[in-house]
């Protein structure tokens, strides 16, 4: 690999007189899974909101490979730029469905809306790929003119990572994606993610505080407290060998939410 | 709402027009050439010339109480009242026709509020406010065409947030309307949408038409009269200039179409214009008719003189 996809430097965050994210920095692959691991309020929702630009930092830089024109800072893009960006080479999952699908939209142009807003004005090739990307998240396609609204959990989070990927984006930033769900629905999403990802080298930023998502999906994980990150390194050491006192408890312990 | 309360000037309609606005001013105490104040007229008509100056977009603008309620107009009534001149020559239309009551309610408050010469001739107007229709004959050059409007924001439905409609204006994020066409497509098999059918002005702004039938769309095509649109209750101005680029949206394989009919008009046989369809007796007996009244009487007369032509004096 030649570049980094993704090279976040020293963002921060500040509200009012709390301090919700000190300096952070970090690079990320193309390809890679990065799970960011703590408790609430340990701050990293801030850092993914951050990175994905839908919170303005108060320091710092966040530099993405884009397709066109090479390594660009995302701050300083217009916002025309980065919401382009936002729905074409990003993907944005978020905990609640609600506030990533349109509910009361069928599954079809929940999928499609991202390919209509690119310009695609042909409905038989967008009925084909909301079929088509309907299958790939295991969603039976008879499905397809039905809302959200009347979907189960597991299935309105699947939707919702169909009507990301319909683009093949590169980066997708998942917040908490299958907190909320039963166990046995989890394991079936996480394996869906786990295939997608491979199979697209798609690289993601996952915010969790289950520290098996994070042993199933990454290959690097950052263990954050109290807006400052703790411990970073590849998955499977930080878990079977944590260095950082809080990672040592959180790795005996079961993590809270 | 009341019929009674838009009768707020009961007078006879047949008081000599240069009486009637003194008439007027006695009765009511003083009131302003076209009701509004001029510095709301100077206002109205500052958000107009950017309205015009921007084709598509809605100028948001201090909409004034009007005698009359919502959904009677008043957005039409201030963007007219802004407009109209002593010598110009006001038509009113109501779903085509010049005589319901909401087309003749407006008419009379411009009659006894400016005392300009009305008419029901299209061509004769320099000034006609509308709802929900635009003259089957053809717009000129100089005549303005003023469009009552429920609800500017055509992508209300999907996204009810008007800070964000207003920024997906500005970013020019339209894929929202695609999706409202793709779910008419999805639940009906065409787009089923036949009224205020959306546009795309200019190449630039999404607009909502005003509740016009979608048959009327091609007409604000590159029309050479100017179009204005008022909201009085969302308090929003857009205008189409003459010779602007207007396009329905459609997709390639379900294009944008107008409204046909296997029927002719039943009293004056056009086959170009928009039918309403009229249930003549108890029977279920039905008849198709122009919307447009008096492109309708217009025709018939025509015929009428063809088939029994005056006689020499
Ligand atoms: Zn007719």
């Amino acid at each position: 690999m030649s570049a980094p996809l993704l090279q976040v430097r020293d963002v921060s965050k500040r509200f009012g007189d709390q301090l919700a994210l000190h300096s952070t920095s970090f690079d990320l692959w193309p390809g890679e899974i990065l799970a960011v691991v703590g408790e609430s309020g340990s701050g990293k929702t801030t850092l993914l909101n951050l990175i994905a630009a839908r919170l303005r930092s108060d320091s710092g830089s966040v530099h993405f490979d884009t397709r066109d024109q090479g390594l660009q800072d995302v701050f300083k893009m217009t916002q025309a730029e980065q919401r382009l960006l936002a729905r074409t080479d990003w993907g944005f999952v978020h905990q609640h469905a609600a506030d990533g699908l349109r509910m009361d939209v069928s599954a079809g142009a929940n999928v499609g809306e991202r390919l209509m807003g690119l310009g695609e004005r042909h409905y038989g090739r967008l009925r084909a790929a909301a079929t088509h990307w309907l299958q790939r998240v295991e969603i039976d396609p008879s499905r397809i003119d039905d809302a959200p609204r009347n979907f189960s959990g597991g299935m309105r989070q699947r939707l919702q990572i169909a009507r990301n990927l319909v683009t093949k984006p590169r980066l997708v930033f998942m917040d908490e994606p299958t907190s909320g769900l039963d166990v046995s629905v989890q394991a079936r999403l996480l394996d869906l993610l786990r295939q997608l990802t491979r199979q697209m080298q798609l690289a993601a930023v996952i915010v969790t505080h289950d520290l098996a998502v994070a042993r199933l999906l990454s290959q690097r994980m950052m263990v954050m407290q109290k807006g400052v990150v703790v411990e970073a390194g590849l998955t499977d050491q930080v878990l079977d060998d944590p260095q950082h006192a809080y990672t040592q408890l959180l790795v005996s312990s079961v993590l809270q939410p | 709402m009341s019929q009674q309360t838009i009768e707020v000037h009961p007078m006879p309609l047949t008081t000599p027009q240069e009486s009637r606005v003194a008439e007027m001013s006695a009765l009511d105490g003083e009131f302003n050439f076209a009701y509004l104040d001029e510095r709301t007229k100077r206002m109205i008509r500052r958000a107009l010339l950017k309205a015009v100056a921007i084709p598509g977009y809605q100028v948001p603008f201090g909409s004034r109480e009007m005698p009359l309620p919502y959904g009677w107009g008043t957005g039409g009534i201030q963007v007219t009242a802004s407009v109209i001149g002593p010598n110009d020559v006001l038509k009113v239309i109501d779903q085509g026709s010049d005589d319901t009551v909401n087309a003749v309610n407006i008419r009379r408050f411009f009659e006894r509020t400016t005392a300009v010469r009305t008419t029901t001739a299209t061509l004769e107007a320099t000034l006609i406010q509308t709802r929900h229709r635009i003259p089957e004959t053809p717009l000129q050059e100089g005549q303005v065409l003023i469009y009552q409007v429920p609800v500017p924001e055509p992508m209300q439905r999907l996204e009810p947030r008007e800070a964000e409609t207003r920024m997906l204006h500005g970013l020019a994020e339209y894929g929202l309307m695609h999706v409202k066409l793709y779910e008419d497509i999805a639940r009906y098999g065409h787009i089923a949408t036949t009224y205020d059918y959306p546009v795309l002005v200019n190449d630039r702004y999404i607009m909502s038409p005003s509740p016009i039938p979608k048959f009327d769309n091609p007409k604000m095509h590159m029309n050479p009269a100017l179009q204005l649109f008022g909201a009085g209750r969302e308090k929003r101005i857009y205008a189409v200039p003459p010779y602007t680029k207007v396009e329905s949206l459609g997709f390639e394989d379900h294009p944008f179409e107008v409204q046909r009919w296997d029927a002719a008009c039943a009293l004056c046989g056009a086959e170009d214009s928009f039918l309403d369809e009229i249930v003549t007796d108890d029977a279920g007996g039905r008849m198709h008719v122009c919307s447009d009244s008096h492109y309708c009487e217009t025709r018939q007369q025509a015929q009428a003189a063809i088939s029994s032509p005056v006689e020499a004096p």
